[in-house]
């Protein structure tokens, strides 16, 4: 018999890094929220790798912080080795990652949920979910609990009909062995939501005491540690080291003799898998010519033996595994704790979804995380705050909340998953921002804590660091475009040493900065007046002054997108009418329906005559029902 | 709107004026860089509706005279600034003249681009509006075609192998950013400008060796070449419109190379009478036959003459053989005769084959017809035009600007992540000709040629 439990303004499915950060982020804005969970035991897993950040991954943690959401903060307390991706390749691809201790994330993460007013923490799996004639949902537990809610958002990660793969064995569940949930993709097919099969994988865990660490190489985390939350003031130093190994020929041989027995090649697996996190023997078929493969051996946590193997995805039998594991110097004895998997799942249609994720024909209705076909705990997070955002604004009346593209990574994800979208599991990578250059983890803070404090996610006292921080900047910047220097013996011995011509004049210190070669800190001595600033602050200087005639070229660029993104397209356009558009254009438009003539330019199949078209019969409605839109 | 646009609005086709019209903020200082009215007048002074006399010039270089004629916004066409200046017809002279235009700070129009700021500015009424929509609908589909038309041809092969080596770039930037941990091997600087210069001299040679401009001017270097007697001088002058060779009925008269420039429709030749291809012991004679041969390795169009009232004989298998993978016409001539030609080894040799009689006025066009198509195809050899379009050309243009961008920040030590943004633009200008955008195609880059992940 079924019973009703509650009346909640946001109703959450899954507790992962989507589903925290969306119920965290509703329930602060001051909507009553519920998270629902397969196990409470497992919010927040890192049920793959033990690291968070990364290339691009670590600008999307810096952005969530920026916008006052949580997972900086939890990485940040569960940090136990920290590195600078691509130092010496430039600021804009500066990639902060840290390892971090799996069970010590989940914790901080279960806490802040408990901790947070408003917000409900549930263990039920939701069987269904339905609309209601008055537009609230009714969301039903398989025990018979009914909630009901003015918003769901659906953060189901890889648990929506779960499928594992093992060799030739197959099972369903979720990662870890959490159960997966089966029943919920009835009630969303019910709905008109189309749904396809991806796949992703996870690497084995293994026993510290059966590694040689003396054969594998050494991958010690960086003397200056850094963090990602600009809340956290503790000082935190690397507690555990991670290391680094190949495979060989031999073990390449095991792995070709075994090949019929892998999941993915006996054709078992329907699910599209991701490029960028090809399996052991994906790598070994595909690039052939490779002798060796390198991965990693990172720790799971301080209070734990297991060590992850980064870079050694499989979905061969378990006794395969053992096998060519075994081959692979340093991990002669290993033994296996948990074997690597592959795993399928069900995600919707990215393309479905409005840019606040929310669906397009189905008011009320979030999708986040991996169910929206992304991959990856940052990406996942991000998409979350933003369906959190985007439900109580929903639920408040208030303007949906929508990044764009030369705001922030987050803004690129979305709008790749949402204008593009996606045929195997997205990942953030670098190379995806064509506005990089202004795009920084180190500049995330400027970029979007007004936007955060904004929306009220982000405290006064956070906004107000920001502008002490901005106006510091500001006035050293004005003091080294103002303050010349003479030239002498000691400045030209300086400036040949690091390989740039001397002077002979007087310059100004701003001018010499913009000299790749100088930096801040070379001209130290030279600079009498200088007070001292923060990293941070110096950081920021130089990155202007140096990168100033890249990062005007892409300002220019942004506002020339910025022209067609304040072109809004309403939402009753008949394109099927509109007679200059090429039919491929009106059927794309028709089934994208785009909130902006920019939005209409990304899709693929619609090209810039219609895009002409389309800006012409927007002008001429305008005229006609004395609607203007025009910027 | 910002941007000035400029377009040869008369007809493509060699009339006797035409006229390039500039449009938007900057018009009329692009029109004063490129103008120098007679009597020093000032252009920026003259009153909307009037009209001046001067010289048309590009970098200092005089390319024609001609008259200038000012709107002033909003009383114009597009009610935007206007400028528009009259020039002696002819394809070259005007593309000269819309190159300066473009060379000064115009970009090119967009198909229907004057029509669609008409209307913008309300020019236009609703009706006209409406056909505004066609005009760029039918604009697309000719452009959709003339792109399918040379997608197998030079051209096409040619930016796609720069493209393709910038992305490869792109690629190899892009991975070992996103990528840092893995097995990638690292950029040398060295290694990397190498690789940018060859593809920056790569694109200049197809701006410069590859002048559409260029080959309107000079003409395509044609040659005629068949076996004695076959019929080479007729053709010549059926060409030339007059006997320009001497022609008789014993092989071996023409001696030494005849040229002669002629125009078949568009098209220029620059039109090469051999002397027939044969062994001879007449040393001046046999002068010409090596000269023939010269002729045929640096020609960029072959007309190939047969006789087809005659079996195919050894000397038109070593003229055959002789061409090879050079862009060339088969012409069956003297099909007043009764055919004995076997034409199945010409089928296999050649793509373009035109039958006609030398005799017969009626064979120019169907000459001309098959030479427009070779040229079309953009299979022609060697020195060709390519960038057979201005807006090509911009895109040309752009992208070698920012490889040139893209090398001098590499060598002034500036990191990679501006280099690789820099280059991605110099690759989506070559892109923007096949419509493909460059971060997918840097992504696809990275994933087919490395093996990374986690």
């Amino acid at each position: 018999m079924g019973y009703f439990m509650d009346d909640y303004d946001v109703a959450v499915i899954g507790a992962g890094h989507a589903g925290c950060e969306a119920a965290l982020a509703s329930a602060r804005l001051g909507c009553k929220t519920i998270i629902f969970t397969l196990s409470l035991d497992t919010i927040a897993n890192l049920p793959c790798n033990p690291s968070i950040g990364g290339t691009a991954k670590g600008h999307l943690v810096f952005e969530i912080d920026a916008l006052g959401g949580e997972m900086a903060r939890a990485a940040d307390a569960s940090l136990i080795q920290s590195r600078m991706l691509n130092r010496g390749k430039g600021p804009a691809v500066h990639s902060l990652r840290i390892q971090a201790d799996r069970v010590k994330y989940h914790n901080y993460m279960k806490l802040a949920l408990e901790n947070q007013d408003g917000l409900a923490v549930k263990q039920a799996e939701v069987a269904s979910i339905a609309k209601n004639d008055d537009g609230t949902w009714d969301v039903q537990t398989r025990i018979g609990g009914t909630y009901k809610a003015q918003t769901v958002i659906i953060a189901g990660g890889t648990y929506l009909n779960g499928l594992i793969h093992i060799g030739d064995e197959s099972y369903e569940s979720g990662p870890d062995n959490i159960s997966a949930a089966t029943l919920l993709t009835e009630s969303l097919k019910e709905l008109g939501i189309s749904l396809r099969r991806f796949k992703t994988g996870s690497p084995a865990r293994v026993h510290k005491r059966s590694l040689n660490f003396d054969k594998l190489i050494l991958q010690e985390g960086d003397e200056e540690v850094m963090n990602f939350s600009s809340d956290s003031d503790q000082e935190f130093k690397n507690l555990r080291d991670c290391y680094m190994t190949y495979t060989n020929e031999a073990t390449h041989e095991i792995i070709h003799a075994n090949l019929h027995r892998a999941a993915m090649y006996s054709g078992k697996i329907e699910g599209v898998g991701p490029r960028y996190c090809p399996s052991i023997e994906d790598k070994v078929v595909r690039f052939a010519e490779k002798n060796r493969h390198q991965f990693f051996v990172e720790p799971m946590g301080l209070d734990t033996n297991e060590y992850y193997l980064q870079g050694m995805a499989t979905s061969l039998p378990e006794d395969v595994q053992v096998q060519f594991m075994r081959s692979i110097e340093g991990l002669e004895n290993v033994e296996i704790m948990r074997p690597a998997y592959a795993i399928e799942y069900d995600c919707c249609d990215s393309t479905t979804l409005l840019p606040t994720l929310e669906f397009k024909e189905i008011s009320g209705l979030f999708g986040a995380g991996q169910f929206n076909g992304s991959s990856g705990y940052e990406e996942a997070a991000a998409q979350g705050l933003i369906a959190g955002i985007n439900a109580a604004h929903k639920v408040k009346g208030k303007e949906p909340f929508i990044l764009d593209r030369a705001s922030s990574y987050i803004g690129t994800l979305i709008d790749d998953l949402v204008t593009k979208g996606c045929n195997e599991p997205y990942r953030m990578m670098t190379s995806r921002s064509e506005y990089r250059l202004i795009l920084r983890q180190d500049n995330a803070d400027q970029r979007l804590i007004p936007k955060g404090h904004e929306i009220g996610l982000v405290p006064d006292e956070k906004l107000n660091r920001l502008n002490l921080k901005l106006e510091q900047i500001k006035l050293e910047r004005r003091r080294l475009e103002k303050t010349t220097i003479p030239p002498s013996k000691e400045l030209n011995s300086y400036l040949e040493s690091v390989g740039t011509a001397g002077i002979s004049t007087g310059i100004k210190l701003a001018e010499l900065l913009k000299r790749p070669q100088v930096t801040y800190d070379g001209l130290e001595p030279f600079d009498k007046d200088r007070q001292p600033l923060s990293r941070e602050v110096t950081d920021q200087i130089e990155i202007a002054i140096k990168y100033e005639g890249y990062i005007a070229k892409q300002l220019a660029q942004v506002e020339q997108m910025r022209r067609f993104e304040r072109r809004k397209l309403p939402d009753d356009i008949d394109y099927m009418s509109i007679a200059g558009l090429r039919i491929e254009a009106r059927e794309k438009l028709s089934r994208h329906r785009p909130l902006n003539v920019g939005q209409a330019s990304r899709i693929s199949g619609v090209s810039p005559a219609d895009i002409s078209v389309l800006v012409i019969w927007l002008t001429q409605n305008a005229s006609k029902g004395g609607n203007s839109n025009d910027e | 709107m910002g941007s000035t646009i400029a377009a040869i609005s008369t007809p493509h086709a060699v009339g006797g004026i035409a006229i390039v019209r500039i449009s938007g903020d900057d018009a009329i200082n692009i029109a004063k860089r490129i103008f120098s009215p007679a009597r020093d007048r000032d252009i920026s002074k003259m009153r909307g509706y009037t009209a001046c006399y001067g010289k048309i010039h590009n970098n200092g270089t005089e390319i024609d005279d001609g008259v200038l004629l000012i709107y002033r916004a909003p009383h114009s066409y597009t009610g935007e600034n206007v400028v528009e200046i009259s020039c002696h017809g002819g394809l070259y002279t005007s593309r000269e003249v819309l190159r300066s235009c473009l060379e000064n700070g115009a970009i090119p129009a967009e198909a229907g681009e004057f029509t669609k700021r008409a209307f913008l500015a309300g020019k236009l009424s609703l009706t006209q509006a409406e056909s505004v929509m066609d005009i760029i609908h039918a604009n697309e589909s000719q452009l959709h075609k003339a792109a399918l038309a040379t997608r197998d041809g030079v051209l096409h092969r040619k930016i796609e192998a720069i493209t393709n080596k910038i992305i490869t770039i792109c690629g190899d930037i892009a991975a070992w950013v996103d990528y840092p941990e893995e097995d990638i091997p690292e950029l040398e600087n060295d290694k990397l400008l190498a690789e940018l210069s060859r593809a920056k001299i790569d694109i200049s040679s197809l701006l410069e060796g590859y002048d559409y401009g260029q080959m309107l001017r000079a003409g395509i270097a044609t040659v005629i070449v068949g076996k004695p007697n076959v019929g080479k001088s007729t053709l010549m002058n059926l060409l030339t419109g007059y006997e320009r060779s001497i022609v008789t009925d014993i092989a071996g008269t023409t001696r030494d190379i005849i040229e002669e420039s002629v125009q078949l429709g568009d098209v220029i030749l620059r039109l090469a009478d051999t002397a027939g291809i044969r062994e001879t012991d007449d040393v001046v004679e046999s002068m010409g036959v090596n000269l023939a041969r010269r002729r045929i390795d640096e020609a960029q169009l072959i007309l190939a003459v047969f006789d087809l009232s005659e079996s195919i004989s050894d000397e038109d298998r070593e003229i055959i053989a002789g061409i090879g993978d050079s862009p060339a016409i088969a012409i069956l001539n003297k099909n007043d005769l009764p055919r004995a030609l076997d034409t199945d080894i010409i089928h296999q040799n050649f793509k373009n084959i035109v039958t006609l009689s030398a005799l017969d006025v009626d064979g120019v066009n169907k000459l001309s017809n098959a030479v427009k198509e070779a040229v079309s195809d953009g299979n022609l050899g060697a020195e060709i035009s390519l960038i057979s379009n201005e807006r090509q050309r911009t895109h040309a243009v752009n992208s070698h600007r920012y490889i040139d961008e893209a090398i001098s920040s590499l060598e002034g030590g500036i990191t990679l992540d501006a280099i690789g943004v820099t280059l991605e633009l110099a690759a989506e200008e070559l892109l923007k000709l096949s419509g493909k955008t460059v971060t997918e195609a840097v992504v696809e880059e990275i994933f087919s040629r490395f093996c990374v992940g986690k």
